[in-house]
């Protein structure tokens, strides 16, 4: 009875983790499928890939997704943290209002987000653009940067910085040789998130992108009224860096807390 | 100390104009008409009333049906998922639960177009009920289909925090439980899941708003033809160009959501003080 029991979780658990990663599986499979069918595999080939690389509108949407992303996330890592920072110092009115606002991207669809930044950039008559994107993406990733920094500041001892400036470091010098490694781990975290976020998004560039500025997302928008196994080419290289990075991040603090462990074990 | 107080001034600047003034445009938009020039602008809440048409009500009724029995079906799934999760060793949990993050960091468009290979026409499933001798069946451009996308894109957001809470759970209640003589079914209902609905509301809001506000999703797998909220705005905007009326939804949509969170607290202080 009790090993039956056993069985039907594993089971269930099987099926479930089946649902969620067959169709990445299928991704990938018919991304080296030699013929341009999407539902029968008839021989081992990389040329998608090859097309993939020749395809310059879709190599320039790689170039747009990757320089988005790492622009978005180290202007919103810096700001969200000085943000996390000053708040801790504010008074809890201040703070609570920014809170509140600062929840207001993260709580509200995301379309809704898109249609008022597509609205603000109209009104200030900025063409849409890499530009747009860029601002835009910076400011959907900030709010993340934020929760994730924010409960770190709030544990840290609030004369840490000041005992840092009694013993002669500049303001500066307190805040980037004291805090900031302080709370490392949240900027960590933020500067991961911020990237993700970014580098995924579809809802938001969609709408206030344009003039032919396209990232992945967009572009595999468009091409998705074809069938076109270029396309899955695409996921599974965009897969496969989001899978090695994530499964990185995750391995790194293991393998680290293991080496302290046998470490105190030698000593 | 106050030296670090400034530095929130930037971002107080960069919220106002990114976050705030954004919400005002909009409603401006959706409380006038062509106001594409501000010359002649006019108030009316035409836009609102629009919305009353039988035409658009039936796509918001449609949403919402679709957004509720997502989030019912997720529930069951996830919360039966989590619950065995939460049974098993420390580390394999870790595991786990990694396991079922990963999809979330992948491209939620990537993810729903992998499913038009397997549910279409001639895709894989009809491929596998040719071979068997079975009729194949039309699943694309269905609510099967749409659900089904919805379903595998948004079921982790429903794992993680009900996980998270049942983790959380100190093992000792349930022993007392049955210590006292509660059977496992009561004990289920009675204690643990009454533990865990913090989770179980935090990931229900999740679902919810995610599944009301996609627009991709219908689109890739429910076709041109299938209609949901986040399709009607993106329909306004894109190809009709009435801004109003596109603001006035998308500012009805906001508020759903804003209810709907608000149900779920006053459900969650509810129960807290019941205790």
């Amino acid at each position: 009875m009790k090993k039956l029991a056993k069985l039907s979780k594993g089971l269930y658990v099987a099926l479930c983790f089946a649902f969620f990663y067959i169709p990445i599986f299928v991704t990938m499979l018919f991304s080296f499928n030699s013929s341009k069918s999407l539902t029968k595999f008839t021989g081992f080939s990389l040329k998608w890939y090859i097309e993939l690389i020749e395809n310059s509108e879709i190599m320039s949407a790689v170039w747009v997704s990757v320089s988005v992303a790492v622009l978005a996330t180290a202007i919103s890592t810096v700001l969200g943290t000085i943000t996390a920072i000053g708040l801790s110092k504010n008074r809890k009115l201040i703070r609570e209002w920014i809170t509140n606002i600062n929840n207001i991207p993260i709580m509200n669809p995301e379309i809704v987000t898109a249609i008022g930044l597509m609205l603000l950039f109209s009104a200030m008559k900025i063409e849409k653009g890499y530009l747009t994107m860029l601002l835009a993406h910076i400011s959907f990733c900030t709010p993340y940067v934020i929760t994730s920094v924010y409960p770190k500041v709030r544990s840290l001892d609030p004369s840490i910085a000041n005992a840092a400036m009694d013993l002669g470091a500049t303001p500066w010098q307190a805040l980037t040789k004291v805090v900031v490694p302080m709370i490392k781990p949240g900027i960590i975290a933020g500067v991961l998130l911020a990237f993700t976020m970014s580098f995924d998004d579809f809802v938001i560039s969609y709408f206030v992108s344009g003039n032919g500025v396209m990232n992945i997302s967009i572009i595999v928008y468009n091409m998705t009224k074809r069938t076109n196994p270029t396309i899955n080419a695409l996921s599974t290289i965009v897969i496969l860096v989001i899978f090695i990075a994530v499964l990185v991040v995750n391995i790194i603090p293991l393998l680290k807390r293991k080496r302290a462990v046998a470490n105190e074990k030698s000593n | 100390m106050k030296y670090f107080k400034n530095l929130v001034k930037p971002y107080v600047l960069w919220s106002s104009v990114m976050i705030i003034i954004p919400l005002f445009v909009m409603l401006l938009y959706a409380v006038t008409n062509s106001g594409n020039s501000l010359v002649n602008i006019q108030f009316t809440f035409e836009n609102f009333k629009r919305f009353a048409e039988p035409v658009y009500l039936n796509v918001f009724v449609k949403s919402l049906k679709l957004g509720i029995i997502t989030v019912a079906i997720c529930l069951v799934v996830g919360y039966t998922l989590a619950y065995i999760i939460a049974q098993f060793k420390e580390r394999t949990q870790t595991v786990l639960i990694l396991l079922v993050t990963i999809p979330m960091w992948i491209n939620m468009l990537l993810r729903t177009y992998a499913w038009i290979s397997i549910l279409s026409d001639n895709g894989i499933i009809n491929t596998f009920l040719e071979k068997l001798g079975l009729s194949p069946i039309s699943m694309m451009y269905t609510d099967f289909a749409v659900m089904i996308g919805q379903i595998c894109d948004f079921l982790p957001y429903m794992i993680i925090p009900i996980h998270t809470s049942l983790s959380k759970m100190d093992k000792s209640y349930t022993e007392a439980a049955y210590d006292l003589g509660a059977n496992p079914v009561q004990t289920f209902f009675k204690v643990t899941f009454k533990l865990s609905i913090p989770g179980v509301l935090n990931g229900v809001i999740m679902v919810f708003l995610l599944s009301i506000s996609t627009f991709v999703i219908p689109k890739l797998l429910g076709g041109g033809q299938y209609v949901l909220m986040g399709n009607l705005i993106e329909n306004q905007f894109i190809s009709v160009g009435d801004w109003n009326f596109g603001s006035a939804i998308s500012i009805l949509l906001a508020s759903i959501i804003l209810l709907a969170i608000r149900w779920m607290k006053k459900i969650d202080t509810g129960e807290n003080s019941q205790k």
